[in-house]
Formats: structure tokens, sequence, C-alpha cells
């Protein structure tokens, strides 16, 4: 099966390859959304020919969420202040990344079922079609349930908002949806690149579960909890913190624990862009280095 | 016989041990997240430095244990469940009664298996990064350690005893996963798995501590931090113990109704 698998490299070698017209990167990417739209479209379809069965999993995704918030709950039933904020903060911190998170999760999140498809031989199915493998992978079982996580967390979000104490100014208006969606973008680059991991790790997919789940609860809690190595870490590592805790901080008005110049806490956007691209080369990369099981 | 079942929980384990790469991305992430909880419990304890009756050492012990039993004891999932489901479903479960072995005993003994892997390959490395990067405190003496272990091992029955009644339902719903799902909410929620039982407040705390989940991991932990030693300690084996019976009980009940109810088809 050697032969089989160098002709699906040959197939996936891009615009060099046998049979490949150039294309305009616009129009490429126009093709992978639509194409990603059309799978999820039909994803939604099959979900909603189980009607009962879609809403008790959409609500178990809801409930599943809302025990995190349950526990912090527990938690303020003890203290007034966690790591120097009152439960209204650390709601807000909570409702702004299960919300970021909750978006990459739906559009993203069966990336982690790309190891299987590698391990299993299925994956040389999606490179024989005519769409571009990532909007496929990312399409794959498009799990409509999650809109649970995602309203749980606009459900604390909009509850933190009106109980938490901050002077608005349109700078600050501005920056809450700008945050949501550039956290909802740096998430979906830490699925991809975790998908892309999968490519030479094919078992060890639970590994993304530490950045993805972890760094969601991990932003939950005030960063002045954690230790300053940790939150270094998340800063310039794997940038998470400009998820929420960076413009967070700013709206708050709460100082930053490793005391970056302010400017710092509006990059979100220009981060979340340089983690997307990241995450697209290591994609490329990984699925060039992809050998067919044969099987 | 006894050899016959202890060859499947052998294979049990052997089955769980093959996926090396697997095992070594779990340990890493099990590490994550007690790191991440261990600093939520330290912001805590700093102000509440008695609650629960822990001290903070004994907080971050609990956490640490925690992350050691949650594959131990399958509280997110990934246990039996999901494959006798899938054979109570597509019929598949004819075959497996008409087998000269116990339904309920087969599975319990390769559910044992594998918690006894998860137990070494997924507990034993977390802890140890929890120590190097905490205080804990982790007894020294050794019946403590011994008592922990008998606290597990009736932790990991009384885990399955649940998941089997659980996998059962199927035969009445063919598609279980609204019962797993809730089963394995419940479990994570009363195990202690988020917060120690001894934490939660009044009569929530109260009910916590008398259900089934609480013998899967707040009892072991309370084991191996010393606060039940001796004649408490027996105490709190037999409460694992007694849920082990009942719940084992009512899982052979219900083997019993639905086996009456397995229609197969000819042909």
């Amino acid at each position: 099966m050697a032969e089989s698998a160098e002709r699906w490299e040959a197939a996936d070698a891009g615009p060099r390859g046998v049979g490949r017209v150039r294309r305009r990167p616009g129009a490429a990417a126009f093709q992978a959304g639509w194409a990603y739209l059309l799978i999820v479209g039909m994803w939604v379809r099959s979900t909603m020919a189980y009607r009962l069965s879609f809403v008790m999993t959409a609500l178990g995704n809801f409930a599943a969420t809302a025990l995190d918030f349950v526990t912090i709950v527990l938690m303020f039933a003890h203290v007034r202040v966690l790591g120097g904020f009152t439960l209204p903060e650390v709601a807000f911190l909570y409702g702004t990344t299960s919300t970021a998170f909750g978006v990459a999760d739906l559009l993203m999140g069966s990336m982690d079922r790309l190891g299987r498809r590698v391990r299993d031989g299925t994956l040389d199915t999606l490179l024989l079609r005519p769409v571009p493998v990532l909007a496929q992978v990312a399409a794959d079982r498009f799990a409509l349930r999650r809109l649970g996580r995602i309203t749980q967390g606009l459900l604390v979000l909009g509850w933190a908002l009106m109980r938490v104490d901050v002077a608005w100014t349109p700078v600050k208006v501005v920056l809450l949806p700008v945050m949501l969606v550039s956290g909802a973008a740096i998430f979906c680059a830490v699925f991809v690149a975790g998908g892309a991991f999968q490519f030479w790790a094919s078992d060890a997919s639970e590994v993304q579960n530490s950045v993805t789940y972890g760094g969601n609860t991990m932003l939950q809690y005030p960063p002045g909890v954690f230790a300053r190595e940790l939150v270094r870490g998340v800063t310039f590592v794997v940038p998470l913190a400009f998820v929420n805790w960076l413009p967070a901080l700013r709206i708050l008005g709460e100082p930053d624990p490793l005391g970056l110049p302010g400017w710092v806490d509006f990059l979100s956007p220009v981060v979340a862009f340089c983690c997307c691209a990241l995450a697209g080369a290591a994609w490329r990369a990984g699925l060039r280095s992809y050998r067919s099981t044969g099987s | 016989m006894g050899a016959f079942y202890a060859a499947v929980a052998v294979r049990g384990f052997r089955r769980y041990a093959t996926y090396r790469m697997a095992t070594a991305a779990g340990v890493f992430t099990n590490s994550v997240f007690g790191l991440i909880v261990s600093y939520s419990y330290i912001a805590l304890w700093d102000q509440r430095p008695h609650l629960g009756g822990y001290t903070q050492a004994q907080a971050l012990t609990y956490v640490w244990v925690g992350q050691a039993l949650l594959m131990t004891m399958a509280l997110m999932g990934g246990g039996f469940e999901d494959e006798l489901m899938e054979r109570i479903r597509s019929g598949d479960i004819a075959v497996d009664l008409y087998r000269p072995a116990d339904l309920q005993a087969w599975w319990l003994s390769a559910d044992l298996g594998r918690s006894a892997f998860h137990l070494l390959g997924r507990g034993v490395l977390p802890m140890v990064c929890g120590a190097l990067v905490f205080d804990l405190a982790l007894p020294s003496d050794a019946v403590t350690w011994l008592l922990f272990l008998v606290a597990v091992a009736l932790g990991a029955v009384v885990s399955f005893a649940v998941r089997f009644l659980v996998a059962l339902s199927a035969f009445w719903l063919l598609d279980g996963s609204g019962v797993t799902q809730v089963a394995w909410l419940a479990g994570l929620f009363f195990s202690g798995m988020l917060l120690p039982l001894t934490v939660f407040p009044g009569w929530l705390g109260v009910v916590a501590r008398a259900l089934p989940w609480a013998a899967m991991l707040q009892v072991p932990a309370d084991v191996l931090l010393g606060r039940d030693s001796g004649p408490s300690a027996a105490g709190a084996l037999a409460f694992q113990a007694g849920w082990a019976v009942v719940l084992l009980g009512a899982g052979r009940l219900l083997q019993t109704v639905a086996a009456r109810r397995v229609v197969v088809q000819g042909g």
C-alpha cells in the first residue's frame, strides 16, 4: 500500500501537486467556508431527526458546564473574595471565557477526533474529496448540543454584567465583544494546533484537553490566584491570557499581576490573528507529514 | 471459577495498558488540571484555613487524590458501560447471556482490571507530580496506605455497580446516552471531584455524603488523609461495602428482569 500512500501525499501537496489549479487565497477560503457550512448543515439536519435526543443532550451540555459555576458559587459560600475578586467579578471572567470557549468548541470541537481517523485510516476518505481537509475535519460530527455551553456562559456573563461594579466608557463597551471574538479565535487556533499534533501522536488527543478545557477552567479564576510562572506561561507561551484576563482586568479596573504596559490589554485581536496563522502553518505541516496506515 | 474471572481481570488490565501514548497524554492532562485546581484551593484555604476540616496541605492532597482516582473510578466515563450498551442495542447481548459466564461477574472482573491499570498508570505519576510541586499531607505509615487501597478497591466496585445499572437501562431505552450523561454529571458532582463534600454547605453536604458516589472519592481520600482511622475507618469501609452490596444486588435483580425481555430473532 506504499504506492497509495504516496498518491495521497501527491493529492495533498497543494498547488504544486498534479491536477490542482492555482487559485486566489480568497477563493480558497471561500470554498473552505462554504464546504464547512454544507457539512455542518448536513449534521444539523441529522441531529434534528432525533429532536428529543438533541434537547436532552443540549440540556446535559448546559448542566455539565453549569456545574463548574456551581463549584465557584459553593466556594463563595465560604469567602467574600477569591484572589481579590468578588463573585460578580469572577462570574465576569467565567462568562467571558465560557462564551469564547463555547463558540470555539462548537466550531472546532471535533478536531480531537482526528487521531481516531488517522488510526483507523478513514482520513484517507477525506483526502480524496475536493474540499479542504481542515473544513471536513472541523465539521465532522458537528455537535449542535454544544450550544448548551454557550448559553450557560452567556447567562452567567449577563448576570455578571448586571451585578459588576464598572464605570462603563465607550472603549470598555467595545472591548467586550472584541475580547469574546478574539478569545473564540484563540481557542479555535488551539483546537487546530491540537489536531495537527495528532498527525504525529494519534493516541495523544487528550493532551489538547489540558490547554482547551484546562485553559478554560484556569481563565475562570482571577490571575492573582495562580503562581507567577504559570501566569507568564499562559501570557507568553500559550497566550490564553488574551482570551479574557488582560482585557477583563482593564474593564474591571483591576491591576495586572505581571505589570505589563496598559496597551497590551488591547492586543487580543492581534494575538488571535497570530495564533490562527501559526495554527494554520502547524496544520499544513502535519498534513504534509501524514502517511496513511494503508489498511 | 475464581481463576477464570481473575484471567478476565488480567486481560482487562492489559487491554488498557496497550495504549502507552494515550496513558502518557492522560498523565500530562491530569497533572495540568491538578495544578490549576490546586491554586484555586490555595486561594480558598488561605482565607479559610480549616475549611471542611482540612488543613491546606490536606486540601491539596485531596486534589491530587482526585486526579489519581478520576480514571480509576471512571468518574468521567470511559469504562465498560458504552460497550455493554452497544451490545444490548445491537443484540449481541443474546450471545453473552448464554455463555457459561455470569454477565455481571464478567464485566465486574474486566472493569476491576481496568481500574487497577488506571490506578497505577494514571494515578501514581500525577500524585508524584503533585508531591513535587506542593506540600502534601501524605501518611507515612503502611497501615493507612493499606486501608486506602482497600477503600479504593471498594470504591471501584461501587463505581462499577452504578455503571452496570446505567448500562442495563439500555434494555428498555435502547439509546442510553441520556442516562449515561445524567449518571456522569451526578458522579462528577456527588463524588466530591469538583469540591470536597465536607465543604458542601448544610443539608446538601449531608445528603451528598450519604450517596453512593461519596464512596468513590470522598471516602478513599478521607482514609488516606487519616481523618478516618481506627474504628471510624472501619465505619467508612463498611459504608462503601454496604453500598457495594446494595447496588450489586440491584444490578443482579435488574439483570434477571432484563434477561427475560431479550427476544432473540431467528433466522
